[in-house]
């Protein structure tokens, strides 16, 4: 290779960042600088009045440890992703594969099926709120009929965070969906043929081909299913606010909670690096672990 | 709303008049409020914001529609910090410590003569001043103010055997006759409630409805410190666990208080609590005579206030800080505080207030809006302490553990207080 001149190496090495620039801005004045500045908060007290913020060292994580509201929001918001993720993404894989199929009214139930993803999380949760509610809500009616009394759903330790994952799935499966029936249609109808001159059961059809062939899709609705699991809190709002007794208190809604209704600023913003950390985490673990096995065709 | 033409041309000209009216002379304040109740309250505050604008030549307000009083403290709070505070603002009462702690306003002593102070403060009910001063300071103007009231269902009291007309006088009769009112079906599956006190939220309000009776103050004036676990506060949680875990008169679990006034219109509760701001909201959807009352008596009446108060801030300029309070005091004249009591369903703030004409044939009209000044001498101060949010969810979350049967009462109360002392220690 021979040696460029200054001039135009130093234009061809500007060319890719100045058309960086833009999005490099955006990211670092709405993302990365944030962070770094919430990183560098987490380790000062919170500013009161006349009393600046100070250098406090590790004390605010400090106190998310001694904190039990921080550690039952965190059991809570595993047991959240767990009883959530697995259920909404079979649900949407379910859902797609039914029709995908040709079946009669196959717009109108896909459209069904998609109607909750449409519909803002405050007004299901408002919607759910009289599902829930004991005596004529929606589901005490029907079981009613079967003769069951009342149940107080919300309004019980033992039922309240189960009720909130039943609004998260029904919210979320139809959205999964939606991508896993994107990428049914792109499957190519060869292989299926294929499989069938080879007398392949409908079973191994899916586990041998249509799975595969989705793993690409599925990895990316995971990655969004586990984000999820630790962003959505709008309807913990309007059902339960976090009750009875911190029973539906997950990570963010203890961080809101922290941030914005006892101005503990100090105390957030370690709060906000430590959910950072998590999904961090999780998203590099899901990567490593899952991507050996997806298949790009 | 519907505009003939001629209105629509009368308020251009209007607005242009005021524009080319005087304005380098002009003080200008902004003006945060919440909106906390149904009803169309954003016009009429926006109407009395005119009203007093023409009274006022000199002042213009911009008056700012701030969400509910959890986003209006939020949004002060971050306009405070941010160096854009507003000058003046309703928020709720309870905040006044954490205003103070973030020395965001100024106590309205300072901003009108002594004299004339002394006559403004003492003109209003003094339950709703308990909220509103402290270490010898007014720090607060009460405006949109409220209580909490039983409403009971006189049909369904007919149905059970009792005097439609007379509601529950003391904790024993609202047991007894809870007990009356609870309706079970063949199953054993209960069809009807006999009282209901909402738990979900803010238990600790109405809760203070339970406590306040029976001779207890959850706070100090300075709002140093609690005494949740005095006798009095547990034998208060333990009459409302046994209402629903003992007697089973009272529905179990945590009570939605958004969804409270529907399970009466519903039938599924025949008494029930809520805020004396839900008086015109019942008026308008039971479809049954109702009654409503004081809060059943134990050792003494008693029930908390609630609701918001005015606040000037310390980063106005002096005279828009004047100007704030001429605008508060104006606000709360008794024919304003009347027409608003009236349209809104809050409490007026002044004695003199019921004593106004618009009052009176109100009153006359609806005796039930009569109840909750009724009660006012009873009233003592909503919980409110510094740190409040934090240490009322100490109690919120130990009402709740005990409510839903995980903890006992005195346990609850124990726990809640050292976590409350806790919090507090750095008050001290």
């Amino acid at each position: 290779m021979s040696i460029p001149s200054p001039n135009r190496s130093l234009a061809a090495r500007a060319e890719p960042w100045l058309l960086l620039l833009p999005s490099i801005a955006l990211f670092a004045t709405f993302t990365h600088i944030p962070i770094v500045r919430t990183a560098i908060d987490s380790f000062h007290s919170t500013p009161k009045g006349a009393r600046p913020s100070r250098f406090v060292g590790l004390a605010n994580y400090e106190d998310m440890a001694a904190d039990p509201i921080f550690w039952k929001a965190l059991i809570n918001n595993l047991v959240y992703a767990i009883g959530t993720i697995p259920l909404s993404i079979g649900l949407a894989l379910a859902m797609a594969l039914f029709v995908n199929g040709r079946i009669a009214g196959r717009g109108l139930l896909r459209m069904a099926y998609f109607t909750p993803t449409v519909l803002p999380m405050i007004a299901v949760a408002n919607i759910w709120l009289f599902f829930y509610t004991p005596h004529y809500g929606l589901l005490d009616q029907i079981a009613g009929l079967f003769g069951f009394g009342a149940t107080n759903w919300l309004g019980s330790q033992a039922t309240a965070l189960p009720a909130i994952m039943v609004v998260t799935v029904w919210k979320e499966a139809g959205f999964f969906m939606i991508f896993y029936l994107a990428a049914l249609q792109t499957i190519s109808p060869d292989l299926k043929e294929a499989a069938a001159i080879e007398g392949a059961s409908d079973l191994t059809v899916f586990r041998r081909i249509t799975w595969p062939l989705l793993m690409p899709v599925t990895l990316f609705i995971l990655v969004n299913a586990v984000i999820n699991a630790f962003r959505m809190v709008d309807h913990i709002f309007i059902l339960t606010g976090g009750g009875p007794d911190n029973a539906t208190n997950v990570l963010l809604f203890h961080l809101y909670q922290v941030g914005f209704k006892f101005w503990d600023q100090g105390y957030a913003t370690a709060l906000t690096i430590v959910l950072l950390a998590i999904l961090s985490l999780m998203a590099l673990v899901q990567f490593v672990a899952a991507g050996r096995r997806v298949h790009y065709q | 709303m519907r505009m003939s033409r001629r209105t629509t041309l009368a308020a251009t000209a209007a607005l242009l008049l005021g524009f080319a009216g005087p304005a380098a002379a002009d003080t200008t304040l902004t003006f945060y409020y919440p909106v906390a109740v149904g009803g169309p309250v954003t016009k009429i505050v926006d109407g009395m914001v005119a009203d007093f604008e023409k009274d006022n030549p000199g002042i213009k307000i911009k008056a700012v529609y701030s969400g509910s009083y959890q986003d209006t403290i939020a949004k002060i709070l971050t306009a405070v910090k941010g160096g854009d505070a507003p000058s003046v603002a309703v928020a709720l009462s309870t905040d006044m410590f954490t205003l103070i702690d973030e020395d965001a306003i100024v106590p309205f002593d300072d901003l009108v003569a002594k004299d004339k102070a002394a006559t403004w403060f003492k003109s209003f009910y003094p339950g709703f001043m308990a909220n509103s001063q402290t270490g010898g300071k007014t720090w607060g103007i009460p405006f949109q103010r409220s209580t909490i009231v039983l409403y009971w269902n006189k049909e369904a009291f007919k149905e059970a055997g009792l005097d439609p007309e007379k509601a529950p006088q003391s904790w024993d009769e609202m047991r007894a006759m809870a007990a009356k009112l609870t309706k079970r079906d063949a199953a054993g599956a209960v069809t009807q409630w006999g009282v209901s006190i909402p738990s979900s939220g803010f238990p600790y309000w109405l809760f203070q409805g339970l406590t306040t009776p029976n001779g207890a103050i959850l706070a100090n004036d300075a709002g140093t410190q609690v005494a949740y676990d005095k006798p009095e506060v547990v034998e208060a949680l333990q009459y409302w666990m046994d209402l629903a875990q003992k007697d089973k008169v009272h529905p179990p679990g945590i009570v939605e208080w958004g969804t409270t006034p529907k399970d009466f219109f519903e039938k599924k509760v025949a008494m029930m609590w809520t805020t004396t701001g839900n008086l015109t909201n019942v008026r308008a959807n039971a479809k049954f005579d109702f009654g409503v009352a004081m809060l059943p008596a134990k050792k003494k009446r008693g029930s908390p206030t609630g609701g918001g108060n005015f606040y000037v801030f310390k980063a106005a300029s002096a005279e828009q800080q004047k100007a704030a309070a001429l605008f508060a005091d104006w606000m709360t004249k008794p024919e304003r505080a009347a027409q608003w009591s009236i349209a809104t369903g809050y409490v007026a703030v002044s004695p003199a207030a019921f004593e106004t004409k618009a009052m009176k044939d109100y009153l006359a009209g609806f005796p039930a809006a009569g109840v909750a000044r009724d009660q006012l001498e009873h009233a003592v101060a909503e919980l409110s302490t510094h740190d409040n949010q934090r240490v009322a969810k100490a109690l919120n979350d130990n009402l709740q553990a005990a409510l839903t049967g995980t903890k006992t009462a005195a346990q609850a109360m124990k726990d809640a207080q050292a976590e409350a002392d806790r919090i507090l220690k750095a008050y001290k």
